[in-house]
């Protein structure tokens, strides 16, 4: 299949820090791809590239063939590129409603003008605008919530707002941001149902940052790993996890013995009771 | 223990009352207000500031011992008022004692023999007893006022607050009605005083609206329940009515009221435009602008530079040509002031624009530009509106006479104030509710994620700084023509606060809000001569009492005030239906 993005040397500094260096990277059209990495590896960073963020210093990033590396991020998101936070970032005193009409914005036309005159076509396109924000919001099951403001609303329904929001700017590639983060396994198990129908329903390309590594196995197609800023690895979820580097990246020496999804979730338990 | 804390508690809100009553005389507040009467004869407006404050502390005092008895007790309430009037009273005796003995002139201006007079109610050195024997009063009136059942409570302060209100502005009422002529006349006579409401005035106007209240209370719910079950078209040619109604006294106003009050509702028009105006930058779009005078003041000289027959006029333009010119111009200001600030967020934005307006300011004033703005004479001798035939675009000396309809007199421009006010208000509206208004509150809550979303930062922020100086800047048109003359020294930063200000009072981002903050901050001070004294002292006042109490404003925007008052019940409902 074709690269829906390709991103070639790709390097990012912060001073004298090189948060992403020369990464290169593939993503297939209407495939899931997750990076993951231990923390601090650089992975949000190179969100930050992709989506216009923080330009990267050196290399270019292609999607369907433009190269998008200098461009600013709303011109990326009306190329077909959007994301959601790892700390969600809801326009928190709109209403859920109005959130995901905003991220319709770009495909909106009405001008100020036309706007105060209450042209026809405006009414019109605010009519369907409307009907597809309520669309959304029924897809994300918060059907009847919409005039909820974002900050009222309990936390898994924000997650999946700001996913709806995204999905608003109809994009063809959506980059997600640790969307499990802070959900209990129920609750993930659900998430990556959801993540799985984006892409067979609307045919959007996934690429994933997640810690939660059985969200990470069970819907990769296949898996980045970083590691200060560095790609050490990339394949199958089946051939990440039985990676030396990774392990050995992750949880020090001693623990690439045992196996990765074990001792991760060993790692991440002893972190909770902390 | 709980009884020394009830009684230290009682003796320690007298010192805070004791304290602000000082103030208020030291300020020199109870003199300025003693010209004027609540009740003629009986209470002076400064006498009555004070009775208040007594009881208000009395009010205080009995609720923190409610609080901390958890629950009413009648005896120790009226006690703990008693207690903290008292010390009120005391402590201002305490302060005409000393005043009397030591000459405190030499610091406080305003501790001169009147106010002592005043305080000891004309008798001199020896008559400071009344003083503390008033603070029982008062403390016991504040405290009773918390025993009374919150049903009599509500239709008392009503109607306490109505009197109050009708006595404050009696001078304009009875003007008015005077000016009406026959029966009218004659009940102003006897409602309205000189210098404030007859006893008769009094009485009716407080039992007339604690039985309305009362009924009200009763029946009020009934009276809505009928309303709404009212036919659709019952409803509709209600509002009809209520719409025409409001019509009505909007266009007879200026004839009936004269001059006056025609003038102040268009100063608070003319604010309410910059509100408007500064309420998309700043209300909807969150940017803090501190100089936004200029765009008013740009508004003013281009229809000044246009229409003036004086020395600096450069066209002789009709004013409705040179109106909208004048918006153009602003606007293309505003985007001039836009682009360089667009990447500045925060104090240092705020800081940015301070500096234009200050430079707008002190360019039209300067001797430098003196050639084409006048400097600090300003520009004199602008045209009035004219509804007549027009000769556009003629260079004259002298004012042109008008064959039509001149909109020479403050009362006449007053139609023009409040036909843009409202055209501006519908304009802000129909934005609010659209694709940019969206974008702007998007860019209010998170800038980042609104560009990330397609919102083109650039183009957005650069409309909201542009919009928001049209509108301001059809202000300054308007009161270019109202004053005939303009000067770079009636365009102060004070005026951009003063906009500021009003939104915060009203409600950021609420378009009623403007309306209201404009009419609270800039109407009301107006038209209380001897409160615009202490205009400054009335803003800090209100502004930190509305940031405690009222944080959203005096009219919230829909969203704010789900936010600040329902949040909680929504987050309840919201996970019970998750």
């Amino acid at each position: 299949m074709a690269p829906i993005l390709t991103a070639k040397k790709v390097t990012k500094r912060f001073g004298g820090l090189v948060a992403v260096n020369s990464v290169d990277f593939e993503i297939p059209d209407k495939s899931i791809v997750s990076i993951i990495g231990p923390n601090g590896a650089g992975k949000t960073t190179f969100f930050n590239c992709i989506t216009g963020f923080g330009k990267p210093d050196e290399g270019e990033i292609l999607f369907e063939g433009t190269p998008i590396q200098r461009l600013r991020p709303d011109q990326i998101t009306r190329l077909g590129i959007s994301r959601t936070y790892q700390n969600i970032r809801l326009f928190a005193a709109m209403t859920a409603l109005e959130n995901i009409l905003v991220g319709e914005h770009a495909f909106l036309h009405s001008s100020w003008i036309s706007s105060v005159l209450g042209l026809p076509g405006v009414i019109h396109e605010e009519k369907t605008a409307l009907a597809e924000a309520q669309r959304l919001l029924d897809f994300i099951g918060l059907r009847g919530k919409g005039d909820m403001l974002a900050r009222n609303l309990p936390y898994g329904a924000q997650r999946r707002l700001e996913i709806a929001r995204a999905l608003a700017t109809k994009p063809k590639l959506l980059l997600l941001d640790e969307p499990s983060a802070g959900m209990n396994p129920r609750e993930s198990e659900d998430l990556t149902g959801f993540i799985r129908r984006l892409r067979d329903e609307l045919g959007i390309t996934i690429l994933l940052i997640e810690h939660h590594m059985r969200v990470v196995m069970g819907i990769s197609e296949a898996v980045t790993v970083l590691d200060y800023g560095e790609k050490i690895a990339e394949g199958t979820p089946a051939e990440i996890q039985g990676n030396p580097r990774v392990i050995e990246a992750y949880l020090g020496r001693g623990a690439a013995t045992e196996g990765m999804a074990t001792a991760h979730e060993r790692f991440t338990s002893s972190k909770k009771s902390d | 223990m709980k009884k020394e804390n009830f009684l230290w508690n009682a003796i320690k809100t007298g010192l805070l009352g004791g304290t602000i009553a000082i103030f208020i005389c030291l300020v020199g507040m109870t003199e300025i207000f003693s010209k004027r009467d609540v009740i003629e004869k009986v209470i002076t407006l400064g006498q009555f500031v004070l009775l208040v404050t007594m009881a208000a502390m009395g009010f205080i005092a009995a609720r923190r011992t409610s609080d901390l008895f958890g629950g009413n007790r009648p005896v120790l309430n009226l006690t703990a008022g008693l207690i903290a009037g008292l010390v009120t009273g005391l402590i201002l005796a305490l302060f005409v004692f000393i005043g009397y003995k030591v000459n405190l002139r030499a610091v406080f201006l305003n501790a001169s023999p009147p106010l002592y007079n005043l305080l000891t109610f004309g008798k001199g050195q020896g008559n400071i007893w009344p003083l503390p024997l008033i603070g029982v009063g008062g403390g016991l009136i504040g405290a009773a006022f918390l025993l009374i059942p919150a049903m009599y409570r509500g239709p008392l302060t009503r109607a306490l607050i109505f009197t109050f209100f009708m006595a404050l502005f009696s001078g304009l009422f009875r003007v008015v009605m005077i000016n009406q002529k026959g029966g009218v006349a004659k009940a102003a006579k006897y409602l309205f005083g000189q210098t404030g409401l007859t006893w008769e005035g009094t009485l009716i106007f407080f039992f007339t609206v604690l039985i309305i209240a009362f009924l009200w209370n009763y029946r009020g719910k009934e009276v809505q329940a009928r309303i709404s079950r009212l036919p659709k078209r019952g409803q509709l040619s209600l509002r009809i009515l209520v719409f025409i109604i409001i019509l009505y006294i909007a266009i007879m106003l200026p004839t009936v009221s004269g001059p006056f009050i025609a003038q102040v509702i268009v100063t608070v028009t003319l604010f309410i435009l910059m509100g408007l105006g500064l309420n998309i930058t700043l209300g909807f779009a969150g940017l803090l602008d501190l100089g936004f005078v200029a765009f008013y003041a740009i508004g003013a000289y281009t229809v000044g530079l246009l229409t003036s027959y004086g020395p600096f006029g450069l066209q002789h333009v009709s004013f409705w040509v040179a109106v909208p010119i004048a918006v153009l111009v602003a606007m293309s200001f505003g985007a001039i002031l836009g682009l360089p600030v667009l990447g500045v967020r925060g104090d240092y934005l705020a800081i940015a624009t301070l500096g234009f307006g200050e430079i707008v300011r002190l360019l039209a004033g300067s001797d430098f530009l003196a050639k084409y703005f006048g400097g600090p004479q300003g520009i004199i001798g602008i045209q009035k509106p004219c509804i007549g035939t027009l000769a556009a675009f003629v260079r004259v000396d002298v004012p042109r006479a008008c064959n039509g309809i001149e909109l020479g007199t403050v009362q006449t421009i007053y139609y023009v104030a409040i036909v843009s006010a409202l055209l501006i208000a519908f304009v802000a509206w129909r934005l609010r509710e659209s694709r940019l208004g969206r974008a702007w509150m998007a860019i209010r809550e998170d800038e980042d994620v609104a560009e990330a979303l397609g919102v083109n930062l650039i183009q957005t922020k650069l409309l909201a700084y542009m919009l928001g100086a049209a509108f301001a800047g059809l202000g300054g048109a308007i009161f270019a023509t109202l004053i005939g003359s303009i000067f770079a020294t009636s365009m102060q930063l004070l005026v951009s606060i003063n906009v500021v200000a009003l939104i915060v009072v009203g409600g950021m981002g609420s378009i009623p809000g403007v309306i209201v903050g404009a009419i609270a901050l800039i109407g009301l001070p107006e038209l209380l001569r001897e409160v615009s004294e202490f205009r400054f002292l009335f803003y800090g006042v209100t502004l930190i009492i509305m940031m405690i109490a009222r944080p959203e404003g005096l009219w919230p925007s829909q969203a704010t005030r789900r936010e600040l008052h329902h949040a909680d019940a929504e987050n309840v409902s919201a996970e019970s239906m998750v």
